[in-house]
């Protein structure tokens, strides 16, 4: 097992599962401190000191938010930085922008960027550890490790679980960062949307393939639902006008891959349902689902900020300081 | 191996090399006797040496070729070189260098340069700074459409008086089917090729790469192999229309080669191109992110290499061309899916062609007729032999020659090649255009 000490996060395919394994139990203790804690200054102070960089190429909230919670709790000084202006997206000011933070001496870089492999490129020019927090299609690692955490919680494990991913899948970093982590642990791995955005090499991602969800839904023990986003479904025409070429509408898609009360009444006793959100309310979940008994959507969240501190902590902490 | 010493009279006798001419028929040691930058006489070994040690009189000075193989020169049929617009990649004296450190003595140039390579005055600027600075000789392509823009023909007619040899909107696929028929026929006037860059750029949209597990793992947009066949496929058929000239830019995938093999066998006049890349790398190599690996078809697979040198090795294939595309480090050290598509070339196919004998797929002489022989034949430039009469167009090189490319090894302006760093077997030790050295390795 490669040792979690200063180094980057950049891929859950990289990681192993007692890789895996040491963020979630670290997640555990810190979730235990955390809800015994009534102080005003959280114990475990193992980032005091140490400054995080969120760099945030993209607009996100939660993420952002959970990653600077996060850091804040474990007493790190935090920075956040979402550059804009087109010149950024094209790498050569993100470069340029990564060698500057460099130079006034972070200890760790949150990076969001709508382009596959920026964190990566990133993480060959700059000294500093990198946590990938969503990359394009990519990946979204610590995505898939909260998500993994919350399954573990609710369900007392995960091995053997069958879990059914939702939706658009060829979009999605969350899907393929889940997919790695889910099997790594020894889950078995579904996924279910329309063909046209499910790509033809799924299957080598060791995955099994159905295009029903009535079908789909009966095995799961856990069904994650995936946003439908739009404004990736468009392409430009030959015409010069944008057109969603991948779904006929947001009605269809609803009416065959979305989560309601009906098709919920298939799920198996005790599965849960989950959304790394934000959630498309009436598209691809149904209001009453998502805040329904099967839902985990809430724990995801607030777990979201505990494996972010597990991580932080492990790739920077010094053991912990009382305060 | 000395340049001549009197570079003027482009006269002398090249000696103790082993010559290579397909057309010919020739492949052993020859000595080569160069008259005003042409081929006088090739004669047998020792033939031209003894009769001078006898008489030493009216024959020039002996070059002492040292065992080296000397081919007819290269001719690439796909280069990049910039001019004009773009001359901070490259130039048509920096292109043209690189060609003759490549052994290549023949450059067709793209015509995707600023402004667009569309009309007569364009080609003769090309042309006149090719005079002034080339280091090759250089054959410009047309545009077949105005601007590059898929909509209204070029001047094609004013640009073959000009002296274009091709037409092509290389770098974006014709995807009006009804141009494309049109170009094939008007430029049947000309007997001049159409090169087609075949993509259906719908299919493509916005891939980076191609389109499979690798492009799923790395989150980045595919192109599927597809893309190319249905455009190879139109082009056939556009070529049984029309009775017309088509000639393939840089196939990448086994699909396009079943049109291609068929479109030969029915007799269509087709022929196709592959680049040294695409034998050698594929969509693995992307693993990395690096934009050495992004060009456009983009690198396949191991099962597309090997159909394209089976390709090779039946003829489906005629020739390899570089697609040499010079990018500077700020169209290239970016994100991948902002990176210029295309690697530079001119100066590692040679080794790379000679891999392929050593593998086995071709022999020298093939060898030489796909990077000389036929690709002057579909330019239908005046190249590819040197027998008598002919330009003393020659390429000497040590095919055993082991070494690592380094970046500063490149004489292009630019260096985004993915060789860098890599062993290559097979060194150029000199280039002769006209009977004029015009680079020779140190």
């Amino acid at each position: 097992m490669k040792s979690w000490k200063n180094r980057s996060l950049i891929e859950a395919r990289e990681l192993s599962e007692p890789e895996i394994r040491a963020v979630l139990a670290r997640a555990g203790e810190l979730k235990k401190l955390w809800q015994g804690w009534r102080g005003s200054e959280f114990p475990h102070q193992s980032l005091r000191g140490k400054t995080v960089v969120n760099l945030f190429f993209e607009p996100s909230t939660r993420t952002r938010s959970s990653f600077e919670l996060a850091a804040d709790r474990l007493g790190a000084h935090v920075l956040n930085l979402s550059p804009e202006g087109s010149s950024i997206s094209k790498g050569e000011t993100l470069f340029d922008t990564a060698k500057n933070l460099e130079a006034m001496d972070p200890d760790l870089l949150v990076v969001r960027h709508a382009s596959a492999g920026a964190p990566y490129q990133l993480s060959k020019i700059v000294r500093v550890p990198i946590i990938n927090a969503g990359d394009g299609f990519h990946e979204h690692p610590s995505q898939a490790l909260l998500d993994a955490f919350t399954i573990e919680e609710a369900k007392g494990g995960i091995k053997g679980l069958r879990i059914l991913i939702v939706g658009d899948i060829a979009h999605s970093r969350v899907a393929r960062s889940c997919i790695y982590t889910f099997r790594t642990l020894g889950a078995k791995v579904a996924v279910c949307g329309p063909p046209s955005l499910i790509p033809p090499s799924v299957e080598s991602l060791g995955v099994t393939l159905d295009y029903h969800l009535h079908r789909a839904i009966r095995d799961a023990d856990v069904v994650m639902m995936l946003r439908i986003q739009l404004e990736r479904q468009a392409r430009n025409t030959p015409g010069g006008t944008r057109a969603n070429t991948q779904f006929p509408s947001l009605g269809e898609y609803s009416r065959f891959w979305g989560l309601n009360v009906e098709t919920v009444k298939e799920l198996k006793q005790g599965a849960i349902i989950m959304h790394p959100g934000p959630l498309n309310e009436g598209v691809e979940i149904s209001q009453e689902v998502a805040t329904g008994p099967y839902s985990v959507i809430l724990n995801q969240v607030s777990n979201g900020v505990i494996v972010r501190m597990a991580l932080m902590d492990l790739i920077l902490g010094n053991g912990g300081r009382s305060a | 191996m000395k340049p001549t010493e009197n570079p003027r009279t482009n006269t002398f006798v090249l000696a103790n090399v082993r010559l290579v001419d397909p057309v010919l028929g020739v492949d052993g040691e020859r000595e080569i006797w160069v008259e005003k930058a042409r081929v006088r006489q090739i004669a047998p070994k020792g033939a031209l040496t003894e009769k001078k040690s006898r008489e030493a009189s009216s024959l020039p000075e002996i070059l002492d070729g040292r065992g080296l193989l000397c081919t007819p020169g290269l001719v690439d049929l796909h280069v990049h070189l910039r001019e004009p617009g773009h001359e901070y990649k490259e130039t048509i004296a920096t292109g043209t260098l690189a060609a003759a450190a490549g052994g290549v003595t023949s450059v067709v140039c793209m015509a995707n340069t600023d402004p667009v390579n569309d009309n007569p005055y364009v080609t003769e600027f090309i042309l006149a700074q090719a005079r002034t600075h080339g280091k090759a000789r250089v054959y410009p392509v047309g545009a077949l459409s105005k601007g590059l823009k898929g909509e209204s023909l070029a001047e094609i007619g004013k640009m073959r008086e000009a002296g274009i040899v091709a037409v092509s909107d290389d770098g974006v696929s014709v995807m009006n089917s009804y141009l494309m028929r049109k170009a094939l026929d008007y430029c049947k006037t000309f007997d001049l090729p159409v090169i087609s860059h075949a993509d259906d750029l719908n299919l493509v949209g916005h891939g980076v790469m191609n389109e499979g597990v690798h492009s799923n793992a790395l989150g980045l947009r595919g192109i599927p192999a597809e893309a190319e066949e249905i455009i190879v496929a139109r082009d056939v058929a556009l070529a049984r229309l029309t009775r017309g000239r088509v000639h393939f830019a840089h196939l990448s995938c086994w699909q396009s080669l079943v049109h291609v093999r068929r479109a030969k066998e029915e007799g269509l006049k087709v022929t196709a191109e592959v680049t040294p890349h695409h034998l050698c790398f594929t969509e693995e190599d992307v693993q990395s992110y690096d934009a050495n690996y992004k060009m456009s078809p983009p690198l396949r697979t191991r099962r597309d290499i090997d159909a394209l040198k089976a390709a090779i090795a039946d003829g489906t294939i005629d020739c390899i061309a570089t697609d040499h595309a010079p990018h500077a480090p700020r169209d290239k050290n970016v994100l991948f899916e902002y990176a210029a598509n295309g690697v530079v070339g001119l100066e590692t196919n040679w080794p790379v062609g000679l891999e392929l004998v050593a593998e086995g797929i071709v022999t020298l002489s093939k060898l030489v007729e796909i990077m000389s022989v036929n690709p002057a034949r579909i330019a239908g430039i005046p190249a590819g032999t040197l027998k008598e009469g002919s330009a003393a167009d020659f390429t000497l090189s040590d095919p055993e020659a082991e070494y690592v490319l380094r970046g500063e090894d490149l004489h292009s302006k630019s260096r985004n090649s993915p060789y860098i760093g890599k062993r290559l077997k097979g060194r150029v030790m000199a280039t002769f255009v006209g009977g004029e050295c015009r680079w020779q390795a140190e």
